[in-house]
């Protein structure tokens, strides 16, 4: 006891953040750490520090500890395992009692379990890996303003995978040839087109503009088809008043969808999917800029907690992922996020990354958008990876399709359909799916093209966040 | 209507896989759409037919399982042999009248119609007459419904749950009420017409009851009668047939007769054929229930210790203290 | 013009074999159907009228087949769909498809309204509304 509260500094462990035997609560908050320790530093001392720092402790002994019941607020590395094959890495668990944050604030959240230790002198790397966020916890937050449920029986949409473009190129579209981009992709078979995450409000195309276009393109292609369309109009800016501003005008101009970028901000993030619930918008979310934080894999914040703070921070929609495309996707990870993002009850499963058993006490799902480099002719490979609640965002693989942009909509839809309908039938879509679509081609001239343009695309790079149980990375 | 197809079931798909991938179109028989027929010269090995087929194992099944019938089980054989003959010729191109599969169980109650039916089903599906091979057992309350408009639906329902399979229909008779011309029951018999006829290849109707009053149902309404192929008679167990069963279910159960009960189990059987409300099979059934109960009370009352023995053996008491015996 | 709405409109009409492939898939994951008909294809038209209620507890796709027959019957010239609902785990409409429409699909008009600071008010008008029910298709 006298060693405790001695002034000066003592280790992190020997002040209680170190607790080997301590079982978690039901109600605790617990997290996953990837750590690399300095030389020297033992990773339980390492293991506790993080646990100190991400709670109670500062740099040396501080009498004013006494005065409050901090056994309750310290948070408790109870488990320290070395990472098989990492050489100096260690997965610390860490559990935080659910006092320590505020009700369903992101914010708080984040600044408690990754405001401080990050930079923290005595470890090499730190990475967070996964959360287990108790029911406790979870109900406090909004959760998606729809959910995928609400979302399919809003659009009328069943039984497959929805389609989307982004609009291309990204910068310098006039707003009357951007809503013609987003007339022809919708007439010609995609339930959505989408603002890249970089168009907000630039010299060559005002904000204001870009969305009464985008809604004439909108209500022509509803009128050709009969079905209900929708075009992510991104509200982004640089002040919440002018977020608002943007959604109310989306919303007046009858848009189904509105989006905003990660890059404004957990706060943010949470009073748009409020406002977007009053106002019966589904929300769409850009994850743009994670890739600085989730990809490295010793140092960061893994996507799949992102996943897990969007799903309560409350966005219908965010990108995942797409294995099979341009960017950056181990298979068995990207399936983890989507389990976290779909399912009610998620299990640990190392082999998806998943630290934990999540419960998510029936918050609404979020629908995964996979975006980034796919073609029709990888559709049997989406569906397998992605499944079938899921966006299939084919920006190039539409605009760019040599017949023109309705002609390269309807090849997507014509492929998904098919696919759709080889698996309902039990065939092995996987292995027969370059069959199926060349079969579905002798039937649809778009398709037919599409797939003579891109043909065997791929991009076979190695992922470099991969599960640590499977030794050479998957790639499709 | 769609002439019933006679075709062999495809060799990628035996049917006895449980019928779990997708299904023929509804309009198919049996498979094998679009083979050529096979050459006139050609031959093909019946035992090996017959072993593809899995016929042979429903059959041992009902052999097994069903003491004496031995007329019904001989019916059975011949409808099996008659249905894989007919796949054989249909492979030759012969023409085959399109079978009538439709058929009457007539019987006492507990003389095994419904279990004979469940290995019908079975069997059909083996063969490739019957997409799932599932029985749906009901009675005129399952049909037939309390109001205008209610019959119709109420009757179409069981006849959707029961397409792929056998739809039995016990006592069948009181579907039809020859005191009260407005009774619901006429309207589902008319609408069990249209499907036997139409829906031939979807589902197979087996009717069951009591000969005499099945007899004179078919007298009143010839339409039904015209449309049952197979009229099979379940009679009653003989005495040796009942005690047989009787073991059977022991064995299953785990008990067994001493050896002085085995006369006055016989003895039992015998009074209690003379007892209304027989029930062949299920009474034999209910009288081992009921000696179970007595056996059980006559050993806790006796305290002690019990062994093996004790506890798995049936004593003259237990059934001497039946009504049956006052 | 083709009505797109539903799962497989961009693929050639369903023959009644495809249409019992897919039912059979809707059977084996326990999901009941049911068969619903309208002539107003409006897009935000959720609740097009219900051939029956829907069918639970089926094992064979022949039984659903029946029904479309029966609906088709009935009316020859309506848009009919089949849909399929999982009541385990969504709660939702899992599949649903068109399994008949009209020869002739008049399609939509697009009235605008432009109101002030260029903001446009947009209304879709089935044209087959013109005509009154039980009229609208031939």
């Amino acid at each position: 006891m006298t060693d405790r509260w001695s002034a000066g500094v003592i280790p992190y462990a020997e002040m209680g953040y170190w607790q080997p035997d301590y079982e978690p609560r039901p109600s605790d908050v617990l997290a996953a750490f990837r750590i690399t320790p300095q030389p020297g530093v033992p990773p339980e001392e390492a293991g506790a520090a993080v646990a100190g720092e991400s709670s109670t402790a500062t740099w040396t002994v501080v009498w004013t500890d006494r005065l409050t019941n901090y056994k309750e607020y310290q948070a408790k590395c109870y488990r320290v395992d070395k990472v098989p094959g990492a050489g100096d890495q260690y997965i610390a668990y860490i559990a935080y009692g659910i006092d320590l944050f505020e009700e369903g604030s992101i914010a708080n959240l984040t600044s408690s379990i990754i405001g401080n230790v990050f930079g923290f002198k005595a470890l090499k790397a730190l990475r967070l890996e996964d959360m287990r966020i108790p029911p406790h916890y979870v109900k406090t937050f909004q959760g998606p303003a729809h959910g995928v449920v609400m979302e399919r029986e809003y659009l009328n949409k069943f039984g497959r995978p929805l389609l989307g473009a982004t609009v291309k190129p990204k910068l310098g579209l006039s707003a009357r040839n951007y809503g013609r981009v987003v007339y022809e992709a919708l007439r010609g078979g995609l339930d959505f087109t989408k603002d890249d995450e970089n168009i907000n409000s630039q010299p060559f195309m005002r904000w204001r503009d870009r969305f009464l276009h985008a809604i004439e393109g909108v209500n022509r292609a509803q009128a050709a088809t009969g079905e209900v369309k929708g075009h992510y109009m991104n509200v982004t800016a640089a002040t919440m008043e002018d977020m608002y501003e943007r959604a109310e005008f989306a919303r007046d101009l009858g848009s189904v969808i509105i989006m905003i970028d990660l890059t404004v901000g957990y706060t943010a993030i949470q009073s748009m999917a409020k406002w977007a619930r009053r106002n019966g918008l589904i929300l769409h979310l850009h994850r743009a800029g994670h890739g600085t934080y989730t990809r490295q894999k010793n140092h960061g914040v893994s996507f799949r907690v992102i996943a897990k703070w969007m799903r309560l921070a409350g966005v219908d929609h965010i990108h995942a992922g797409t294995v099979v495309g341009k960017l950056e996707g181990d298979p068995n990870m990207v399936r983890g996020y989507y389990d976290t993002l779909l399912l009610d009850r998620v299990g640990a499963d190392p082999v998806k990354g998943l630290y934990f058993d999540q419960e998510w006490a029936s918050m609404p799902s979020v629908m995964p958008v996979a975006s980034g480099g796919i073609h029709a002719g990888q559709m049997h490979q989406l569906l397998h990876y992605l499944g079938e609640d899921v966006v299939l965002q084919f920006g190039g693989g539409t605009i760019g399709h040599p017949m023109g942009i309705a002609a390269g909509a309807t090849a997507n839809r014509v492929a998904l359909e098919a696919m759709i309908k080889a698996r309902n039938e039990g065939r092995d879509y996987m292995a027969e799916g370059p069959d199926i679509l060349r079969t579905a081609a002798k039937r649809s001239r778009e398709l037919d093209v599409a797939l003579a343009t891109w043909g065997d695309v791929t991009f076979t790079y190695e992922s470099t966040d991969t599960p640590d149980v499977v030794e050479t990375p998957t790639i499709s | 209507m769609t002439a019933f197809d006679m075709r062999g079931p495809a060799h990628d798909d035996p049917p006895h896989d449980g019928g779990d991938g997708p299904p023929q179109g509804g309009g198919d028989g049996p498979a094998g759409d679009g083979a050529e027929p096979l050459p006139e010269d050609a031959t093909v090995d019946l035992a090996q037919e017959r072993a593809e087929s899995h016929v042979d194992d429903v059959l041992d099944v009902l052999d097994a399982e069903l003491v004496g019938l031995a007329a019904v089980k001989t019916r059975i054989r011949q409808i099996a042999a008659l249905l894989l003959i007919d796949r054989l010729r249909a492979r030759f191109g012969l023409s085959t009248t399109p079978p009538n599969l439709h058929m009457c169980f007539t019987g006492s109650p507990g003389t095994g119609k419904t279990t004979v039916a469940m290995r019908l089903a079975e069997l059909l599906h083996r063969l490739g007459y019957l997409r799932r091979g599932h029985l749906v057992a009901v009675t005129r309350d399952d049909l037939v419904g309390q109001y205008v408009g209610h019959t119709a639906p109420k009757t179409k329902e069981v006849l959707k749950r029961a397409m792929g399979g056998v739809l039995f229909i016990d006592e069948a008779y009181y579907l039809y009420r020859a005191e009260n011309e407005r009774d619901y029951g006429q309207e589902s018999i008319e609408i069990l017409l249209q499907m036997m006829e139409n829906q031939r290849h979807d589902l197979v109707v087996v009717l069951a009851g009591y000969k005499d009053r099945m007899d004179s149902f078919f007298a009143s309404n010839p339409g039904m009668s015209s449309r049952i192929a197979h009229h099979i008679d379940f009679p009653d167990y003989t005495d040796e047939e009942l005690a047989a069963i009787g073991d059977m279910m022991l064995r299953d159960a785990g008990y067994a007769l001493g050896p002085e009960t085995v006369q006055v189990f016989r003895d039992y059987l015998r009074r209690r054929r003379e007892q209304p409300r027989f029930a062949n099979a299920r009474s034999v059934r209910n009288a081992l229930e009921r000696a179970r109960l007595r056996h059980a009370s006559r050993l806790l009352a006796g305290g002690g210790r019990v062994g093996r023995e004790q506890l798995t053996t049936l004593l003259p008491e237990d059934f001497l203290s039946s009504r049956v015996f006052d | 013009m083709r009505i797109t709405q539903g799962t497989f409109s961009y693929l050639p009409d369903f023959t009644d074999e495809e249409i019992t492939a897919q039912i059979a898939y809707v059977l084996g994951n326990g999901w009941p159907c049911s068969v619903e008909f309208t002539d107003d294809p409006h897009p935000r038209n959720n609740y097009w009228e219900m051939w029956g209620l829907p069918m639970f507890d089926l094992v064979d796709p022949a039984a659903v087949l029946y029904e479309i027959n029966e609906c088709r019957r009935a009316y020859p010239s309506h848009y009919i769909r089949l849909n399929a609902y999982d009541a385990g785990t969504r709660q939702t409409t899992a599949l649903s498809f068109i399994v008949q429409r009209p020869d002739e699909e008049p399609g939509f008009r697009l009235d605008r309204e432009e109101s002030s600071d260029r903001r446009i008010r947009y209304r879709l008008h089935p044209y087959v509304l013109d005509r009154p029910a039980g009229q609208r298709y031939v």
